[in-house]
């Protein structure tokens, strides 16, 4: 062994090549044993780090998402006392699901929490904002349920991240680093959609919403149960009823409640459901596909899923769906325009539906299925 | 951003920052010391530390440029969301930047040409970058 007294004059002062080989092979043995017993050690710093770096990106995005929301409801409803009080009790909101040991019945239950909970929250948003109209309740309704989820999200990791530095378990952090990058995503498309529905702005999900829209504007509507509108509209010979949620505030109404309504205006005599319905799309799909198949295309709780599938069922209705491909991302932040543009192709994709599997003067419903933001009628 | 995250994340910065100056400047002393060597004629220690002197000289500069990029990607960004106003009577089109109240299918102001009510057509926020394909 050298002392450092030893080698600095060899290093400065030259001729000293044995010195300086023998550290380095040295210092090659020092980094084998360190990375030997403390190889794994080392890697879960490297992951609580990463995680640190996300958890920060995740803190920020929530604050902001808070900051636009305050804001909005301030430059909407034009409050007399500082909302963020309000906001802030209002983030921590939480639903506690139906018990489901006993299955029988649960959807109803499940309809009326989220029933309650959504009249909770729009008279909570009213209380808030109360200079703002029904369309800009609904946006701001919309907006602070995503900063919910943005609150949601950060606690989460947060509590993992938290967890995993107190056990120092290599298995904690490792499942919280291991799905981050889809956490990250999804965190992103709710931020992005919280601007969206804070301006008011159509999102991705809105596609369905789109094309009924397309189909049913100049024609007269009306209202139907819940939050939903229909409008009667000839296409191909067959006379049409058009759903869609009542726009433009952001709002997805209830299509299960609206399509039960209308097959029982019309005792059953429906020759086909067409539901129009944003689609998640794989990696490597193209946004804005359009696809065609059977079923109900409906997201959300289950709840208006069950309810249509129900109500065709009774009537032995063909249930059949267009849906246009897009990810979650593009599903939450403003619409793209590849989405925008294909509501041209659902038409032509539908009429063919219609013209194959239905006859002239048989009556057909079409829902468009999504969130209406920014989409009249 | 609250105050409390910024000091958060500028701690991180400057943390690392140290880091990446101390690596920095022993790749200098690395280079230094080479070209000592070599001086010296004593050529392999020489190409041993040249080799050392970048290594550790691109890894920290590398550090230092992902450590400013991932700062700029901590914004939410607003992409640009436009409106289409068409009149239906003489298809005249315009297109404009989002104002807050627009909605599909809203009615606006008389076309300057006919007089007809010209109403929103389309929202749509255009995506600059092309998606990768991975090659498949
Ligand atoms: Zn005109």
């Amino acid at each position: 062994m050298f002392t450092a007294m030893e080698v600095l004059p060899n290093l400065f002062g030259g001729g000293g090549g044995d010195s300086i080989s023998n550290i380095l092979s040295i210092l090659f043995y020092v980094v084998f044993i360190v990375f030997l017993f403390y190889g794994q050690r080392i890697q879960m710093y490297v992951m609580i780090r990463e995680v640190e770096g996300s958890l920060h990106k995740l803190r920020y995005i929530k604050e902001e998402g808070r900051k636009i929301t305050i804001e909005t409801i301030k430059e909407i409803g034009k409050p007399q006392t500082d909302p963020s009080d309000r906001v802030d009790r209002y983030l921590e909101y939480f639903t506690i699901a139906p018990q489901s040991m006993d299955p029988a019945g649960i959807v109803y239950k499940l309809d009326h929490i989220l029933d309650m909970r959504d009249t909770r929250l729009k008279d909570e948003v009213k209380i808030m904002a109360p200079a703002s109209d029904e369309v800009q309740i609904n946006n701001l309704e919309n907006t602070l349920e995503a900063a919910m989820a943005l609150n949601f999200i950060y606690k989460v990791v947060r509590h993992y991240y938290i967890q995993g530095k107190k056990t120092l378990s290599l298995y904690v952090i490792m499942q919280l680093q291991m799905i981050l990058p889809l956490v990250m995503k999804e965190a992103e498309a709710y931020a992005s959609a919280l601007k969206a529905f804070a301006d008011g702005q159509p999102i991705g999900d809105g596609a369905g919403p789109l094309v009924a829209a397309k189909l049913m504007h100049g024609y007269e509507t009306r209202k139907v149960p819940k939050d939903c509108v229909v409008a009667t509209v000839p296409i191909e010979g067959r006379t049409a009823f058009i759903i869609k949620a009542e726009g433009p505030g952001g709002n997805v109404g209830k299509p299960g409640d609206a399509v039960k309504a209308v097959i029982d205006e019309n005792k059953g005599k429906i020759s086909s459901v067409i539901m129009i319905d944003a689609g998640l799309k794989l990696e490597g799909e193209t946004v804005g596909e359009v696809a065609e198949g059977i079923g109900a295309a409906i997201g959300g709780p289950g709840v208006d899923q069950f309810k249509i599938e129900e109500a065709v069922v009774k009537y032995q209705i063909p249930l059949n769906a267009v849906i246009v491909k897009e990810d979650i991302g593009d599903a939450v932040s403003p619409m793209r325009k590849e989405i925008a543009d294909s509501a041209d192709k659902v038409i032509e994709r539908m009429k063919n539906v219609i013209l194959e599997r239905t006859k002239e003067g048989d009556k057909i419903i079409i829902v468009g299925v999504g969130n209406t933001i920014g989409i009249g009628q | 951003m609250s105050d409390n995250s910024s000091s958060a994340t500028t701690k991180i910065s400057t943390y690392l920052m140290m880091i990446v100056l101390i690596v920095l400047a022993l790749s200098i002393v690395a280079l230094m010391l080479s070209v000592n060597a070599f001086i010296a004629g004593n050529e392999m220690v020489a190409g041993y530390l040249l080799v050392i002197g970048f290594i550790a000289m691109g890894l920290s500069v590398y550090v230092m440029l992902q450590s400013r990029r991932r700062a700029s990607s901590m914004k939410i960004e607003a992409p640009k969301v436009m409106t289409t106003i068409e009149c239906k009577k003489c298809n005249f089109k315009s297109v404009r930047e989002f104002q807050r109240g627009d909605f599909v299918f809203k009615d606006l102001d008389p076309c300057q040409k006919c007089n007809d009510k010209m109403i929103i057509t389309a929202i749509y926020k255009e995506v600059k970058e092309k998606e990768k394909t991975y090659g498949v």
